[in-house]
């Protein structure tokens, strides 16, 4: 597949392909004027399917960048300048997570009212997130985004 | 500390607690003093728990506060279906400082955030309910002397007892040994576990009381209630395996006390009730002293 190269801007590359979409939603690109272009279902030795974001003349934050560390933790970023790529980032979890993840404790206080999810990360590695309100973990595998 | 909510018993520096204790110390010379006079706080108790409730309610009577609150949310306006967010504005408006129990986990936290005013957390669900911790301790360094480097032992259902596992988080701070004797269903979960492995405190666990507990300084029992069994045979084989009686108790160290949240069921025989190690209703009783200093110091007052 033949995707334009862009000028200015950044690609994220390595994203799982079934994680594609929850990539955009974090990051609210699906809220922004900015071009962007997407390919999904591609071949990656490491992944088995990836998902390549281009988005023109947009440069992320560290912190903003990291949020998609949960659903794409091999992410890698290349930022370009003038066709160039002229850095390249990995993602890291964030020491705490801010919506994003649900809290998997069904008694839970942000399963009942409006409340923005908290979680302190506890492990990186395989995630563990304890929740700020009820101090239960939310472990990788029942991670859910919200 | 003024103007700090206390949720978790984590909330609070070694330091911080070391303090509320000594007002309390303060508070069983002289239970009743006008300090809260003029001051309103208001006791939401979305599920009862009478025992909490009237603690409360004496710590703050003996301080010359007023109270408003309910004791039940069916006469609140959560009936109507107001949200907790809601609720805690308004009262926060009407009150100097909110207690809350509510049976939902996070609540009390989530309380806090809403909240113009200080939050006490009263228990939330089967998360946190840092008061009885507080007189938990209380109960210790009274019979103790000290808090440092005791031998402290658990019994019961220490799987889903919230008050088991905020002690033992607690005095971990304090160089304490633990033994944990618990039914295989019902055993100290592995996090907490894991912590202490972390910390390098010292644990041992036993599945029925043996001579080990001539060790005991603090016996800490709790109720095996029978819901928490997935299979009710196994509930009946070790209903009876984690009951004190008065006659286990021969070769315990003078010391050794033996504490309970309360309420009790069958876990403690009668007959341990005269003995002077039996220690539990007091240690009801040091709830009032320790709400008392944990109200005052949340307000600022002492």
């Amino acid at each position: 597949m033949v995707v334009s190269a862009i000028q200015n801007g950044t690609v994220i590359d390595h994203v799982p392909a079934k994680q594609l979409f929850k990539v955009i939603q974090i990051l609210g690109l699906d809220h922004i004027d900015n071009q962007i272009t997407f390919g999904t279902n591609l071949e990656s030795k490491k992944l088995g399917r990836k998902a390549i974001i281009k988005i023109s003349n947009k440069f992320f934050k560290d912190d903003d960048i990291n949020r998609i560390a949960l659903v794409a933790p091999d992410a890698k970023l290349n930022i370009i300048r003038d066709y160039e790529v002229v850095e390249k980032k990995v993602v890291e979890v964030p020491d705490t997570i801010l919506g994003i993840a649900k809290c998997m404790n069904p008694k839970c206080i942000t399963n009942f009212e409006h409340v923005t999810t908290r979680f302190r990360v506890v492990s990186k590695k395989n995630v563990a997130l304890k929740c700020y309100y009820c101090e239960k973990i939310t472990d990788q595998e029942n991670l859910q985004i919200i | 500390m003024k103007n700090r909510s206390l949720v978790s018993i984590d909330d609070f520096s070694k330091r911080e607690i070391v303090k509320i204790l000594d007002l309390a110390e303060e508070f069983e010379k002289q239970p009743i003093r006008k300090l809260l006079e003029g001051k309103v706080i208001a006791t939401l108790f979305f599920e009862p728990s009478t025992r909490t409730r009237l603690s409360f309610e004496s710590a703050i009577n003996r301080l010359g506060g007023k109270i408003v609150g309910f004791s039940d949310s069916s006469s609140s306006s959560v009936t109507k279906g107001e949200t907790l967010h809601d609720t805690i504005k308004m009262v926060s408006s009407y009150s100097d400082l909110i207690v809350i129990r509510h049976p939902v986990e996070g609540s009390a936290r989530f309380a806090s955030e809403v909240a113009s005013v200080p939050v006490i957390n009263a228990g939330d669900g089967a998360n946190q309910h840092p008061t009885q911790t507080m007189l938990d301790l209380y109960s210790i360094r009274k019979t103790q002397g000290t808090l440092d480097n005791l031998n402290i032992f658990m019994v019961g259902d220490l799987k889903y007892g919230r008050t088991v596992h905020s002690l033992m988080m607690a005095m971990s701070r304090w160089n304490a040994t633990f033994n944990f004797i618990s039914p295989e269903e019902l055993k100290m979960p592995d996090e907490f576990k894991l912590y202490l492995d972390n910390i390098g405190l010292k644990y041992y666990e036993h599945s029925d009381f043996s001579d080990i507990i001539t060790k005991a300084d603090i016996i800490y029992m709790t109720r095996v209630q029978k819901e928490r069994f997935s299979d009710p045979i196994e509930y009946e084989k070790v209903k009876n395996v984690y009951v004190l009686k008065n006659d286990m108790l021969k070769n315990t160290k003078p010391n050794m006390r033996i504490l309970h949240p309360l309420p009790r069921v069958n876990e403690i025989h009668t007959d341990v009730d005269s003995n002077p190690k039996a220690y539990y209703f007091e240690q009801a009783l040091n709830g009032v002293f320790t709400r008392q200093a944990i109200l005052c110091t949340l307000l600022g007052i002492k």
